[in-house]
């Protein structure tokens, strides 16, 4: 089963809900896919074992091939090629990896090698009743544009056996997509301000074009307005928890320590949560 | 002219309200909110739509049954598996690429531009303000960001703006990257958290990579002294200048509620401090 956790507007508390969430409940695997500014880690604290490089297959030219046609600059619509008189040149920051330029080329000039775009790291946190957490994250690196490939690479690591926890990114563009896409569902983090709403009504269009089932927590409920609570009652929309906002979970939230270590009654709620949503019973 | 963009790293730490105190501020501006997939701007500022424009941007694959033979050649190719086994194409996952449209031998597939948003130029009650929205789930942010960018940087030199203020959005990727080119400064807001520090200094990095002078303010400054105290020291030893501490304050969400900058709501501590901020920014900036 995947579940994973999104919210259109940043820093409601996505990171707290699926850190928490992953450690509450049994034979759980946690996915970070913010792999722009990942911080599951910070909450999780995994031993890692496991990094790997990842890359993209960008072109590179055979000078003694290549007699200038242009083939490939016709073929790349992301302009990552052009061709001088006597050079082709490659921004292999535009390339998106298709492979068409060398699929194309008619010289055979063509040769896609490895660029590094970022990094996988898996590890493990073992919970004090001898069981485990699996965690795996990505780490795009810096200046790097596009985290898709990379948010690909982290969702290869998914386990069907387990209960997969997707730590999202922020915002309703691909990085998001390609999070969310093919999850069983999705959790909802919001925040019942102005922006909060807005932006949750931009996930909730997203959830619905890509056809996942969800639900909304409301994070720091009791500040803002009551707009989010009439909107998720409008439209029939589940809303899994809330969770007031309160100085201490704030300050347990600045030292990167997951609020079930320090308020057990959240594992309890956590839980509830997850009978809910695999019980079914949601719209 | 100079133009100032805010940014953070980590998401709902603050740019917003900043940027739209800054808007309020500033004297002879232009604003961009080039968040473009979550913008919030407009909810402060309240822009009243002049002109608005589709974004047309990229492609995607759609195959024409009649013509295809199934041959199987797209699928095969596809790096981004959006060939379903039917033959048809998933649109999520299609990037656009082409390499399909180009190789199929039947000339099966053809290639459709997306209508990927849409931009508006609009007036607000602190003069012009570019903005965008972004189709749910489309692609191509980045040249969202660029073409908002550009059509402010336009109007601001057409009316003799001093000040492009520009709203960026989280993150470190191509957004973020188009939202910072070129600026005269980027402003990093965080907060006084492990992963507000984690992320601003990933985002520190990525200025520093694209050579974009960079300064940070501390939001909610007092939700963690040890955590600030740590976010100065990092400041100082990488060289950005913090430039203010906001502390943590109700009014800023009671502001928002009633969709203003909280420099207009009230005359209280969070709105002297951000006033300060601005002064000494536009002096810091002035003097390059």
């Amino acid at each position: 089963m995947i579940i994973s956790v999104a919210s259109g507007k940043g820093g409601t508390g996505k990171t707290t809900i699926a850190t928490s969430f992953a450690l509450s409940i049994k034979n759980a695997q946690i996915l970070d896919c913010d792999v722009e500014e990942p911080n599951a880690h910070i909450f999780i604290k995994p031993e890692i074992q496991e990094k790997s490089p990842v890359f993209i297959p960008v072109p590179q030219i055979d000078k003694t091939k290549c007699d200038g046609c242009g083939k490939c600059r016709q073929v790349c619509v992301y302009n990552a090629l052009a061709v001088l008189k006597n050079d082709v040149l490659v921004f292999s920051d535009l390339c998106h990896g298709c492979g068409a330029c060398a699929y194309f080329c008619p010289q055979k000039a063509i040769k896609e090698v490895d660029k590094e775009i970022g990094i996988v790291e898996i590890g493990i946190k073992h919970d004090k009743y001898g069981g485990n957490l699996e965690f795996i994250h990505g780490k795009l690196n810096i200046g790097q544009a596009m985290s898709p490939p990379l948010i690909r690479e982290v969702k290869k690591h998914i386990n069907p056996t387990r209960i997969n926890i997707i730590d999202a990114p922020p915002g309703t563009s691909c990085p998001v997509i390609e999070s969310i896409k093919g999850s069983d569902f999705c959790i909802l983090v919001t925040e019942p301000t102005p922006f909060g709403l807005n932006d949750l009504i931009l996930a909730v269009e997203v959830l619905r074009k890509l056809k996942i089932p969800y639900g909304v927590v409301i994070n720091r409920s009791d500040l803002g307005d009551k707009k989010t609570d009439a909107y998720c009652e409008k439209e029939k929309i589940l809303v899994l928890m809330t969770i007031p906002f309160k100085k201490e979970i704030a300050s347990i939230y600045s030292q990167g320590i997951p609020i079930v270590e320090v308020i057990p009654k959240y594992i309890e709620d956590f839980q509830k949560m997850f009978r809910r949503i695999t019980d079914g019973k949601f719209s | 002219m100079k133009q100032i963009v805010v940014i953070s790293g980590k998401g709902g730490t603050g740019k917003t309200v900043i940027t739209a105190s800054f808007a309020a501020l500033a004297k002879n501006k232009v604003m961009a909110d080039c968040d473009v997939d979550a913008a919030d701007l407009h909810l402060l500022l309240t822009p009243k739509i002049k002109e608005k424009y589709d974004f047309r941007s990229g492609v995607t694959a759609v195959v024409d049954k009649n013509k295809c033979i199934q041959c199987g050649l797209c699928r095969k190719l596809c790096r981004f598996s959006a060939v379903n086994s039917d033959f048809t194409i998933d649109s999520v996952s299609c990037e656009g690429c082409s390499f399909c449209g180009f190789a199929c031998p039947q000339n099966a597939i053809e290639m459709r531009e997306n209508l990927a948003g849409e931009w508006f130029i609009s007036a607000t009650r602190f003069g012009p303000m570019v903005h965008a929205k972004l189709g749910v789930a489309e692609e191509n942010s980045g040249k969202l960001v660029s073409l908002v960018r550009k059509n402010a940087k336009e109007i601001a030199e057409k009316i003799g703006a001093d000040w492009i203020v520009i709203d960026g959005s989280p993150g470190i990727g191509c957004p973020v990257i188009a939202s910072i080119s070129g600026v005269d400064c980027a402003l990093v807001v965080t907060e006084p958290t492990l992963s507000g520090l984690h992320d601003a200094a990933r985002v520190i990095d990525v200025t520093r990579h694209f050579k974009v002078p960079v300064k940070l303010v501390i939001n909610k400054y007092d939700l963690n002294l040890d955590m600030t105290e740590q976010i100065e020291l990092y400041c100082q030893e990488k060289e950005v200048p913090v430039i203010g501490k906001l502390g943590f304050d109700k009014a800023i969400i009671k502001a928002m509620v009633e969709n203003k900058t909280i420099v207009e709501y009230s005359q209280g501590k969070s709105s002297k401090t951000i006033k300060n901020i601005w002064l000494r920014l536009q002096k810091e900036v002035n003097n390059g």
